[in-house]
């Protein structure tokens, strides 16, 4: 973006570029122990990278943490470690002991495996290690409850939220002063939508899961869901025999939770010009949403959930 | 109508499949305006964000089928669609039919990235007005035809002006039912333009449109041929956004983190608030004044030549001199001000109204101080911009008072840089961020007045009586025990030969307070004067008694903080109410219990028990007597 520099208008990128590294720095001054929570998504690739170009030349001064439910695309992992090695940042990987023990997976207990691996999963690894500040890669324009959350967030001791007591946010002064027990999820691409995304990590090279790219991968179709066998732990139905097809990802979850679309967009400029042109909204990939209706993420968020 | 509906909005579309590169070329250097909007429901402002969000395709065919069905469930269009359903998200909000709080709205058009601040337009949701209208280059004023200029609008003009949004568009809405005419529109262009000038807004552009039907918003409609200037989206895409005129300020930017990855490097990282920065410029370091040079602009993608306001950077000197949070960095020959003393102009945005003389922690730029703010010297009434007399000013109250802040800070006023004049107050207990400023000037005073150092120090003061000075602060209810165990404290240390002396309560309500009742503002002013009283007391070497019910915290914390550290001593008579109340030695309770006497701490003025007090005296546990003794044995081992 360095030709820009000359000019006094800075694009809206570096407005956006600006704005959330203002927020990442003033969080590592005023927090006693922040943590990035990495989902690997190429909303957490960029505010990765945004903490990258806010500490450089230092490394992001706080940790990594996946909450982890084992049923993440392969893909992920490998980039989960290699931006970790890179960033020299240190990867806190966190699994239930709970989930593990009761075997909690997508294909037999549906809602209960979001809500005990990562619902759960998240609060008791915010508590294990007593992180007061966890950076979270959400984003205004992709649910109607987060339009009006703060940039912080504030959580009570068990990770509630309170729709109708945030605090006021004027200019870009943030108050991270917290309560005993309280703790704060900062959301520094707030302002972000998912095309500012897809255009900055097309300006920045910005590295994120193959996934997101057209190929052929072995697919069954389900409740209209393509769904992608991406280890052998994928049960198959009598009959069923996984299909070749060229397909890509929207968005990243667990892969037996996440729907692949038919594509042929192999590049970045594809890709952006296949999500212009598309006439559906990016979560809905996700069974997530779905549940209890137009309120479903806030419902969520007041449980704890990011 | 339907053709407009039918159009294609933006010719970018057929970019997109046509030549993507090209698409992304346009896109990536687009510029962005924060605007907010303003007005109530009536005024069909989320009608008006529906459809810009609409026309600029930012709805997606599953959130259009909901908002179809939804718009027949519980739309108030008909059978047409209901864009108000669109932005109006919580769940509570929607059961109830009203925003309730600050919604940010993305869209996008090929020359611009909008983000837009919708806001509820009621005179009970002002501060959230204010906080939408901080971040906006530009406010959307919006009217119903058919009404004219209204109480509100005056208000949201007036919020916005206050703010400092320069970019007024009056959005006379609803156009389709006034049947385009041009004599309804202009009568309430003029009306506009007499109330804004009366209170300083110089310029604004009027549009007439019609959020439902379409028109005006994204090009000239055939509706309104009589209407000559540009459409709302056009006048969007090329207002000036803030960030431009800001580069053109003197340098400032206040240092958020100081980057030491090693003994090799040293840079100092912050948001740049105005001007320009170049390696070689000269700079200044405030408050200190020290002077350097810049030598690098150091961004993770290479250094830079120059960096401009607006942009995330870390500078390095060319001298090892101090910088650190809270400093800003100036250009060295034209550098801000400091100054402890202020005029403000206060937007009181808690539920618990202010306290003047509570010390309150002041967030301005990245520096933290402790701040008080003393009875404003006028309210302002928002819908007829009256000045009113006021002791306090309560939840979205706006006034104007002086302040105090209990070290210099870097500042300068709002007008000027916004970034250096505008500030925040958080409550010190509750953490609550209680209300938004913006220093209008320092006060004179705060570079005249200076303490006068005498010779005769505190300490020979102290030595002269062969004592160490303290103050027994005892705290609790009415009827606690709080006078009957001060004056035992202090004829037992009388007879050690101690300098001592008691300050009670009652007594001082004769003289000193006898100004001042019982509301939470005077209470706090009784302590805040009885805590320098203290002061002074222990300056001259004595040990000080006193016996006040002091039920806040935050008051006790502040006379803590002016003692030196250890000469605060904390007592807290722990009596429970029901007892005290069974004692009810000067009769109170009972005047309280009936109603004739009010704000009684305990029954409908509340007391915040010390949390961790030197001593705890549990009344019921001992006699006076004994209560005295411990409280002797603690100070004089």
């Amino acid at each position: 973006m360095s030709d820009q520099l000359s000019k006094s208008t800075l694009t809206h990128l570096e407005r956006l570029e600006a704005e959330s590294i203002h927020i990442l720095r003033e969080v590592v001054a005023e927090a006693e122990k922040p943590v990035m929570l990495y989902s690997v998504g190429k909303d957490s690739a960029v505010m990765l990278h945004l903490a990258r170009k806010a500490f450089y030349p230092s490394p992001p001064p706080f940790p990594l943490l996946h909450v982890d439910t084992t049923w993440k695309f392969q893909e992920m992992y490998k980039l989960r470690d290699r931006m970790a090695r890179e960033s020299g940042m240190e990867l806190l990987v966190y699994h239930n002991p709970e989930a593990k023990e009761r075997g909690i997976n997508p294909f037999d207990h549906g809602a209960l495996h979001t809500d005990m691996w990562k619902t759960e999963g998240l609060k008791q690894a915010l508590d294990l290690y007593g992180f007061d500040a966890a950076f979270g890669g959400a984003r205004r324009d992709e649910e109607k409850s987060r339009a009006k959350e703060r940039i912080f967030s504030f959580r009570t001791a068990s990770h509630g939220w309170d729709p109708k007591n945030q605090r006021p946010e004027l200019w870009n002064l943030y108050n991270a002063r917290k309560n005993k027990g309280e703790s704060i999820r900062v959301f520094p691409i707030s302002n972000w939508t998912e095309l500012d995304i897809w255009q900055y990590i097309h300006l920045n090279d910005v590295p994120i899961v193959p996934l997101y790219f057209a190929e052929e991968r072995p697919t069954v179709e389900r409740d209209g869901m393509l769904l992608m066998v991406d280890d052998d732990r994928f049960p198959l139905k009598p009959g069923e025999q996984p299909v070749m097809r060229s397909i890509r990802f929207r968005t990243l979850g667990c892969y037996p939770l996440t729907g692949a679309v038919e594509s042929k967009a192999k590049t970045l400029p594809e890709v952006i010009q296949e999500t212009l042109l598309t006439t559906t909204s990016e979560r809905q990939g996700r069974a997530i949403d779905k549940d209890a209706g137009g309120a479903g993420m806030e419902k969520k968020k007041q449980e704890g959930y990011f | 109508m339907t053709d407009i509906l039918d159009e294609p909005i933006y010719k970018t579309d057929a970019l997109i499949a046509e030549d993507i590169d090209q698409y992304l070329k346009v896109h990536e250097h687009k510029t962005m305006l924060r605007f907010i909007t303003c007005g109530s429901v009536d005024d069909g402002k989320s009608t008006l964000i529906g459809r810009l969000l609409y026309d600029s395709k930012m709805i997606f065919e599953d959130q259009l089928a909901a908002l179809e069905a939804d718009s027949k469930k519980v739309g108030t269009q008909g059978q047409d669609i209901d864009f108000a359903l669109l932005v109006d998200g919580l769940a509570a909000e929607r059961e109830q039919g009203i925003t309730i709080d600050v919604a940010y709205r993305f869209f996008a058009t090929e020359k611009r990235k909008f983000i837009v601040a919708d806001t509820p337009g009621h005179e009970q949701y002002t501060r959230n007005m204010v906080t939408g209208a901080s971040t906006a280059d530009l406010a959307v004023i919006l009217i119903d035809a058919r009404k004219g200029v209204l109480t509100q609008t005056r208000r949201h003009s007036y919020l916005a002006h206050l703010i400092g949004i320069r970019n007024i568009v009056l959005a006379v809405n609803k156009m389709d039912l006034v049947d385009y005419d041009q004599a309804v529109f202009d009568a309430i262009v003029k009306d506009y333009t007499a109330f804004a000038s009366s209170i300083g807004i110089e310029t604004f552009t009027a549009m007439p449109i019609s959020g439902f039907k379409g028109d005006n918003i994204t090009g000239p409609s055939a509706n309104t041929p009589w209407y000559k200037g540009p459409a709302l989206i056009e006048h969007l895409e090329t207002v000036e956004v803030n960030s431009a005129a800001d580069a053109e300020k003197p340098f400032r930017m206040p240092v958020q983190w100081v980057n030491r990855p090693n003994l090799d490097f040293r840079g100092f990282s912050g948001l740049i608030a105005t001007g320009v920065v170049k390696p070689g410029d000269a700079v200044r370091v405030l408050p200190s004044g020290k002077t350097s040079t810049v030598t690098r602009i150091v961004t993770m993608d290479g250094d830079l030549d120059q960096a401009v306001a607006g942009q995330s950077v870390t500078l390095c000197f060319a001298d090892e001199i101090d910088c650190s949070r809270g400093d800003v960095i100036a250009l060295a020959d034209n550098p801000p001000q400091a100054a402890d003393q202020f005029e403000a102009t206060i937007v009181w945005m808690s539920d618990e109204e202010m306290l003047p003389g509570r010390p309150y922690w002041l967030k301005i730029g990245t520096q933290t101080v402790t701040a008080t703010v003393q009875q404003p010297k006028y309210q302002v009434n928002v819908n007829t911009m009256e000045h009113l007399a006021a002791k306090t000013l309560d939840l979205n109250a706006i006034g104007l008072a002086n302040l105090s802040t209990d070290k210099q800070i870097v500042f300068e006023p709002y007008k000027e840089n916004r970034t250096l004049g505008g500030f925040i107050l958080i409550d010190k207990i509750s953490n609550a961020t209680v209300a938004a400023g913006m220093l209008n000037f320092s006060l004179r005073r705060a570079q005249n007045v200076h303490w006068q150092a005498t010779d005769v120090t505190r300490e020979f003061h102290a030595a002269l009586k062969n004592q160490k000075p303290a103050v027994l602060w005892f705290t609790g209810l009415s009827g606690a025990g709080k006078s009957t165990i001060a004056n035992l404290v202090e004829k037992k240390l009388a007879r050690m030969n101690r300098h001592t002396f008691l300050l009670d309560g009652d007594n001082v309500r004769h003289g000193l307070n006898k100004d001042l009742g019982f509301t939470d503002a005077d209470r706090v002013e009784n302590i805040r004067r009885v805590g320098e009283v203290a002061k002074l007391m222990t300056d001259a070497g004595l040990i000080v008694i006193t016996a006040f019910i002091s039920p806040f915290r935050s008051e006790r914390e502040m006379v803590r903080q002016m003692m030196q550290p250890g000469e605060f001593i904390e007592v807290h008579i722990d009596t429970p109410l029901a007892e005290a109340e069974s004692r009810d030695v000067k009769g109170l309770y009972k005047k309280a219990r009936s109603g004739q006497l009010k704000n009684f701490t305990g029954i409908d003025s509340p007391y915040e028990a010390p949390e961790d007090p030197e001593i705890r005296i549990d009344t019921t546990a001992m006699t006076a007597e004994e209560a005295a003794d411990a409280i002797v044995a603690r100070l004089i081992p």
